[in-house]
């Protein structure tokens, strides 16, 4: 079972390898991976999706990351309410006469075009994992010539530092 | 004041008595503090026992163990100490020189990521990039390293930071916001475990090294007594009751006694109290223990609920713990469980042939408790040397039995041994050895002789490596795969440090022999020529249920 762990973590070099470095060492399974600053400069907020098999393991997971001295709090929000978000960036070759096709699809998955030239556009989404899949299956129409896409961020709906 | 200079005022602010270590270039501004600083250094033969001896000065006081060694091989030499350290959670502080801070990165000479290699094996480590970080790193380290589960800590320190001039400005507190330990135990978990302690007809307390650490044996006496309760430690756990208490059942798991296993899988209750189900406990975990709820006591949350279900979850300091579970529990009945205990123990008693013409080395394990009064410090080495040690030798103190559990080390117990002395002077320390294990850090020999440690180490010679021998003979068809050992003649070898070597052959020798060594102020190896295919048992074969034992034909 995925779950969606939000981690407040120190601001310093090499806490992205502990990190890593526990899920490996302990054969725990990432799926994916955010990291960022926060409004705290001296704090970074990661986010990680996590393929638990079981209750114990996903519970060992979140103790062993408390455990690590430069983490500051781990939440699991798959028990809360919460947003997530990926960003998704495309490079499309494409020919003048598809161009009606993809802007419509643009529209329609509220995607932005951020590049056209000549025979190649730039698409960004940003949106759930299965509303870009969708997206993307749509896109395999055209030839894909370079794709990039985030881990996934996620907020809790409610919460927060002084909520 | 010099970066080198700061880190010895900090260690001076730490209360350092001693420092175990090695020299190089990348510590060499340190070096030349440590010169006149006034803290005793002992100069080991390499960084593996530097940091053994720090680990065993940490054991046996309760103190910071503390070590030094210069960059690249000098740090990675450390590494096994500190794992071991890690393994058992020892407090242990290491110091390793770095290369210059602009040369990181560059493949250096004598470069290493020692911060990349040691992350798995430190409870948290730093590079210090600036010397105006020094000081509360270092302060950082030392609360780390002893506090909560303690562990060890290490400093990387880039020889260009020990030379920088900064003030010394040693920080009033330490404030980590990720690092808070709970220590004390929460009222409502305490009230479920006092219910299910009151219920149970047939508890057992399973103690580990946690109590040791925590000081709590003599909670975990009363505890014991009041309730009537008997108790089974684990290895670490080996002095944190006495073994000789009519409530104990001496040591589980895989070479534990049979009536400590039997009364783990028969019972219905298991209060674990700083203990962790690793596996050589355990045996196969979905055999172990079938009908007994659990309650588990531990500082360190991962330890609950990994290997077994856990119905009682406690996170906190075991003393806190068993304190306020003796306030709110009413004693169970245990009488007739201590009868069908009691019957086990007699049934099934720890023995070897006493008969055999050849030395025996549980024997010799026995005249050692005996010459000591059975009050020495007893280090051991790994293999049938340290299984025998942990059967046969009856401790009754914690901080007396310090070996290398969790990773199993040979080579540990000789360099735990110089570090033990030098915490506990007023005490014999023994180091029970194997004729292989010795070998890995024989070089102190010259570390004990020079700096006048009287260190005893009794080597229980059988020509083998002898467990993995033991293993071959029973499950690899007799197939001895390069356990058979060709050894040096180690009394002539001690004689050329400096130190007593005594041969003993005979079983009427080894009295006199231990009295002699122990009666002496020098180092002394004794090299006991035991009967070389002599195996530990009870034995549960790795990956059985722990009631599967092998008795070896003994009972
Ligand atoms: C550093 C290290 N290497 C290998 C092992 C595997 N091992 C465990 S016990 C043992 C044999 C030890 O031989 P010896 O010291 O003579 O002790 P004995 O079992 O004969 O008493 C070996 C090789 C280990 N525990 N540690
Ligand atoms: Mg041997």
């Amino acid at each position: 079972m995925k779950h969606t762990i939000s981690v407040l973590v120190e601001n310093k070099p090499g806490v992205l390898a502990r990190i890593s470095g526990l899920f490996s060492a302990r054969g725990f399974n990432i799926d994916s991976l955010a990291v960022g600053q926060t409004h705290d400069l001296t704090v970074s907020c990661m986010t990680i999706i996590v393929n638990a098999e079981d209750e114990r393991i996903l519970e060992q997971i979140k103790k062993q990351l408390n455990k690590l001295i430069d983490v500051i709090s781990v939440i699991d929000l798959t028990k809360k309410e919460f947003i997530e978000r990926e960003l998704l960036l495309i490079k499309l070759g494409l020919d003048q006469k598809d161009r009606k096709h993809l802007e419509s699809l643009v529209e329609k998955f509220k995607a932005h075009s951020l590049f056209y030239k000549e025979k190649i556009a730039i698409i960004e989404i940003s949106s759930q994992k299965d509303k870009i899949d969708e997206f993307l299956r749509e896109l395999t129409k055209f030839k894909i010539l370079e794709l990039v896409r985030t881990g996934r961020i996620a907020m809790d709906k409610h919460g927060g530092k002084d909520a | 004041m010099k970066g080198a200079q700061i880190l010895i005022e900090c260690l001076k602010k730490e209360n350092v008595e001693v420092i175990f270590g090695y020299p190089g270039g990348q510590v060499l501004p340190l070096f030349d503090c440590l010169y006149d600083a006034g803290i005793r250094f002992i100069l080991t033969r390499h960084e593996q026992a530097a940091a053994h001896a720090a680990d065993g000065f940490a054991r046996a006081s309760g103190k910071v163990g503390l070590c030094i060694a210069t960059s690249g091989p000098g740090a990675t030499n450390l590494t096994t100490g500190l794992a071991t350290a890690f393994m058992d959670s020892i407090p242990v502080v290491a110091i390793t020189g770095q290369v210059k801070s602009h040369l990181i990165g560059n493949d250096a000479f004598q470069e290493a990521d020692v911060t990349g290699i040691t992350r798995s094996i430190t409870k948290h480590n730093y590079l210090v990039k600036d010397i105006k970080e020094l000081a509360r790193t270092v302060r950082e380290a030392f609360y780390i390293a002893s506090t909560g589960r303690p562990g060890p800590v290490l400093i990387d320190v880039p020889s260009d930071i020990q030379a920088a001039d900064a003030e010394f400005i040693w920080p009033a507190n330490v404030e980590i916001r990720g690092y808070n330990p709970t220590y004390i135990a929460h009222r409502g978990q305490i009230k479920k475990a006092a219910k299910l302690i009151q219920k149970a007809k047939k508890p057992v307390l399973y103690v580990g090294g946690g109590v040791v650490i925590s000081g709590a044996s003599a909670e975990i006496l009363q505890l014991a007594e009041t309730l009537q309760i008997p108790v089974t430690t684990t290895l670490l756990g080996l002095g944190a009751f006495p073994s000789e208490h009519s409530l104990s059942l001496g040591m589980l798991g895989m070479h534990g006694t049979a009536y400590a296993n039997h009364a783990i899988m028969d019972s219905d209750l298991i209060i674990a109290v700083g203990a962790r189900f690793d596996d050589r406990v355990t045996g196969r975990v979905d055999t172990f223990a079938p009908n007994a709820k659990v309650i588990h006591i531990d500082i360190d949350p991962t330890s609950i609920s990994k290997n077994i279900h856990v119905h009682v979850p406690i996170v906190a300091d075991a003393k806190d713990a068993l304190a306020q579970l003796f306030d709110v529990v009413k004693a169970p009945d245990t009488k007739d469980w201590l009868k069908k205990i009691d019957s086990w123990k007699k049934k099934y008693p720890l023995s070897y042939k006493k008969d055999a013409a050849k030395l025996k080395p549980q024997y010799i394990i026995e005249e050692i408790y005996q010459v000591t009064n059975g009050e020495a410090i007893i280090t051991t080495e790994v293999g049938q040397n340290q299984m025998w040690a942990a059967q046969w030798y009856k401790y009754s103190k914690p901080r007396t039995f310090l070996s290398s559990g969790g990773l199993g080390t040979m080579g540990y117990g000789f360099p735990a041994a110089i570090g033990a002395k030098i915490a506990r002077p007023e005490k014999t320390v023994f180091d029970i050895a194997g004729d292989g294990s010795i070998q890995m850090n024989i070089q102190e020999l010259a570390t004990a002789v020079e700096n006048k440690i009287p260190v005893k180490v009794a080597i229980l010679n059988n020509c083998y490596l002898g467990m993995v021998r033991q293993w071959q003979e029973l499950f690899y068809n007799k197939r001895y795969s390069y356990t058979k050992l060709c050894n040096p003649d180690f009394v002539k070898l001690a004689e050329s440090y400096g130190a007593v070597g005594i041969k003993v052959t005979k079983k009427e020798e080894v009295r006199p022999a231990l009295e002699k060594a122990v009666n002496t102020d020098k180092v002394v190896f004794l090299d006991f020529h035991i009967e070389e295919e002599e195996n530990v048992f009870p034995m549960v074969p790795a990956g059985q249920a722990i009631n599967q034992m092998l008795d070896g034909g003994l009972a």
